[in-house]
Parts: structure tokens; sequence; C-alpha cells
């Protein structure tokens, strides 16, 4: 079938299979490889994106149903070469180690600040629960969203 | 994992969803946010033929203050009831077991609707409404009818809803004054997020999650209440007339410790709410 999305703000009209999930279209189609697929089954946060400015799992989402709709994905942030306060956080306050689950920690982290500017510790660990970090123990990661929300205010 | 190959359809108005749903018949099944469906067509539990894609129809998204009830499109998603001014104030039981859903990416989706309509007894809603005597809408190529929450759940995954009908307004009554308590308690793993128990109260209104092949009311809890019995007396009685599945996460009998655990400590969180 013939869809037609918007992803980091580039039109991309492509005929996929029906059954050809949002991740998918992302990596193999768009040829956007940085949103990882981690778990596969809606737990683990790897492939977050922004679908209309929010947080979604696109592992869990037909390609066919974010047709008409904007993706943004983490290669979409940095605008002419300066990264997103976010991103620069992550970079500042040492939040990754191995990096799989950064790219959907930090769409996750975007779309909790855009609904929550001043979050609390405890509401970024909650904004959080549904991305997994299997290295760092998660206080790098909730001081990286800390220091984003400081910056942008 | 990609689901086994299916047709998608998208429907344009919910007229439009119940016909195509008429001609497919047992081959179709509905998309609403997707998060329970897609899950199971991944793992091949689900090999529907075809999808119907609800999600266009924006008409079926609203939050709107009827009088007596607070009246809520099927395709609401959680984030908007969770978020929800109205609710918050006059129905806040269902506002905050709402938050508790899965988590942020999964409230972005999920609907409030495709919850109820898919079934699982392990979900928080379904129980949360049956506490709150809620009736559904579900219309059909005949018109609409009228079901009381508490007829609508047949069997795991299995609701009243024939092929063709589609849930379409969930009608959740106000409480009244003297029934305002409320609590919702979820005991989980944190990883998998799903209840391994959870309880809902309003006011003597007690319902279960994940104690049964449906959601249903502790009706023994709600007898001792009426009969004055304190919150952890009637706590005693939350397993009766239940059936809990012993799995990889709980045992039986730790299910039914967990429930009179739960309905004690929501009894009186709902206590001090009143």
């Amino acid at each position: 079938m013939k869809v037609d999305l918007t992803v980091n703000g580039k039109d991309i009209t492509a005929d996929v299979e029906d059954r050809m999930l949002l991740v998918h279209f992302l990596r193999d189609v768009a040829d956007l490889t940085a949103t990882n697929v981690g778990c596969d089954t809606t737990s683990c946060g790897a492939c977050t994106v922004l679908l209309d400015g929010e947080s979604v799992k696109s592992c869990t989402v037909l390609a066919a149903q974010a047709s008409g709709h904007e993706i943004t994905t983490v290669e979409g942030l940095a605008s002419n070469g300066t990264m997103h306060p976010v991103q620069r956080a992550f970079h500042e306050q040492h939040g990754l180690q191995c990096g799989f689950c950064t790219p959907g920690m930090v769409m996750a982290i975007v779309s909790l600040l855009r609904e929550n500017p001043h979050p609390t510790e405890e509401q970024v660990r909650t904004g959080l629960e549904g991305n997994l970090c299997r290295c760092t123990g998660y206080h790098n990661i909730v001081r990286a969203a800390l220091a984003a929300a400081e910056v942008s205010s | 994992m990609i689901p086994s190959s299916f047709t998608y359809k998208r429907a344009g108005s919910a007229q439009e969803a119940c016909d195509l749903a008429a001609e497919y018949g047992e081959d179709a099944k509905y998309l609403a946010g997707g998060h329970s469906l897609l899950p199971l067509m991944k793992l091949r539990l689900a090999a529907p033929e075809v999808i119907i894609d609800l999600g266009g129809l924006r008409d079926l998204s609203y939050i709107t203050d009827q009088g007596s009830h607070v009246a809520i499109g099927a395709l609401t998603r959680h984030h908007d009831v969770e978020h929800s001014e109205l609710l918050g104030r006059g129905v806040p039981l269902l506002a905050s077991a709402a938050g508790q859903v899965g988590d942020p990416q999964i409230r972005h989706r999920g609907t409030i609707g495709g919850s109820i309509a898919h079934a699982d007894p392990a979900s928080d809603l379904p129980a949360v409404l049956l506490a709150l005597d809620a009736t559904l809408i579900a219309q059909g190529s005949d018109g609409s009818r009228e079901i009381p929450i508490g007829a609508f759940f047949e069997g795991l995954f299995e609701t009243v809803l024939e092929p063709g009908e589609l849930l379409t307004e969930i009608r959740v009554p106000k409480p009244a004054a003297g029934a305002r308590g409320w609590s919702f308690q979820k005991f989980t793993q944190r990883a998998i997020d799903w209840a391994i128990v959870g309880v809902a109260v309003q006011g003597r209104q007690v319902a279960l999650v994940n104690m049964a092949g449906t959601p249903l009311r502790a009706a023994a809890v709600e007898t001792a209440l009426a009969g004055g019995a304190s919150p952890a007396d009637a706590a005693a009685h939350a397993a009766e007339g239940t059936s809990a599945a012993s799995d990889i996460r709980a045992s039986r009998a730790y299910r039914e410790h967990l429930a009179r655990v739960l309905v004690s400590r929501a009894l009186t969180e709902a206590g001090s709410r009143g």
C-alpha cells in the first residue's frame, strides 16, 4: 500500500507491505538507522520516536497508521550542526555507556519536557518508565533530563 | 517480529468501520491505538486477515460533561483521560488509573475503548469502569445499543460485541455524595507493568483486576461493607468468588493474598478520601 509520512521535515512516499512496522519504515525505507529495535515487544523503548510531537514506540505502530503524520527521529533533533539541549545534556552528564537505548531515551525526554518543562526528579524517573537502560543505572540519564530542563528554562 | 500478512483498511467514519466489519466478519479486527492487538499479532497469537484502522475517527475522541455522567469517546487516549480536568475533578479514579496504564508512550497511543473491547482481565481500565458502573454504547449496522459494563465481558478476550459492532462511547456516572471515596491499587513487576493483581474502589463498589477470566466485582466484599464491616474485615472476603490463574509470575494463592491486602489498602484509602 502507498504511505505518505513526513519524517524529520521531509515528505516520504513509498509503497510498502500493509504489515510494515513504523520502525522498519524508518530504518529500511527512510534509511534512518539511529532508531533501534530493542525488545520488539513495546517494553524497552529503544525504538521511541515522536509522532506528531509525542513519544511512541515505533515497533508497535504500523507505517500505515503513521501515514499522513509527522515523525521525528533522533536524527531530526539537531539543527545546523547544533545539538538539541537534550542531546547536549546527555553528552555533558555522561548519560550513556553503550548507547543502544540512547536514541529512544533522548526522544522520550524531549516528549516529557514538552509536556512538563520543569519536572521533578521523581517525575523524570516515572516519565522514563517506558525506557530501559542496562548500563547506566539511570542516574546520569535522569541528571541529563534535569539539566536539559534547566538549560531550556 | 512482524505480524502475519493482512489487508489494511482505514475507516473514514464509524459507519464505514461497521460496514467494513460486517463485510469481513470474523476475519476482521478493529485497530484503535493498537497497543494490545499489535503485540499479539507480532507474537502470532492473533492473525486477523483484515485490519480496520479506526485511527482516523477523530470525532470519537472526546470527554464531555453530560450532567449526571461524563461521556468519553471510545477512541480517547489514556493520555487524554489522565489529563482531563473534567475527569480529574468529577471521576478522579478513572483519571488516576488511566495515568498508570503502561508507560507514557503507551498512553500516547492506547485508547479507553480499545482497552475495554480487548477485554484482557489483566488490564486496568475494565475493572475501573466496572467499579464505576459505566454504560457502554455500541454502534452496529442497525443502530446503537446500551450495554451495562457488568454484562459486557464474557470471558478471556471475549465480549458481547457482535462482529460488525463498534464500541463508540463510555458513559461514566459521576459518583454521588457519600460515594466519592476512591482508590486504585495495583501490584506489578515494573519492567512488565501488567497488574499481577489490581483493585479499583469507588465508594462501596469494589472491582478486581486479574483475579478471573474477566474483570469482576468483589461481591462478597461489597456485601460485608453493606453489613457494616470494617475495611479490614470486608477485605478478608476479597478472594471469594474469584478464579485467579497460576502462572509464571504468581501462584493463585499469592494472587488471593494480594487481593486481600490490596482491597484492605484500597478501602482504607477510599475511606480517607470520602
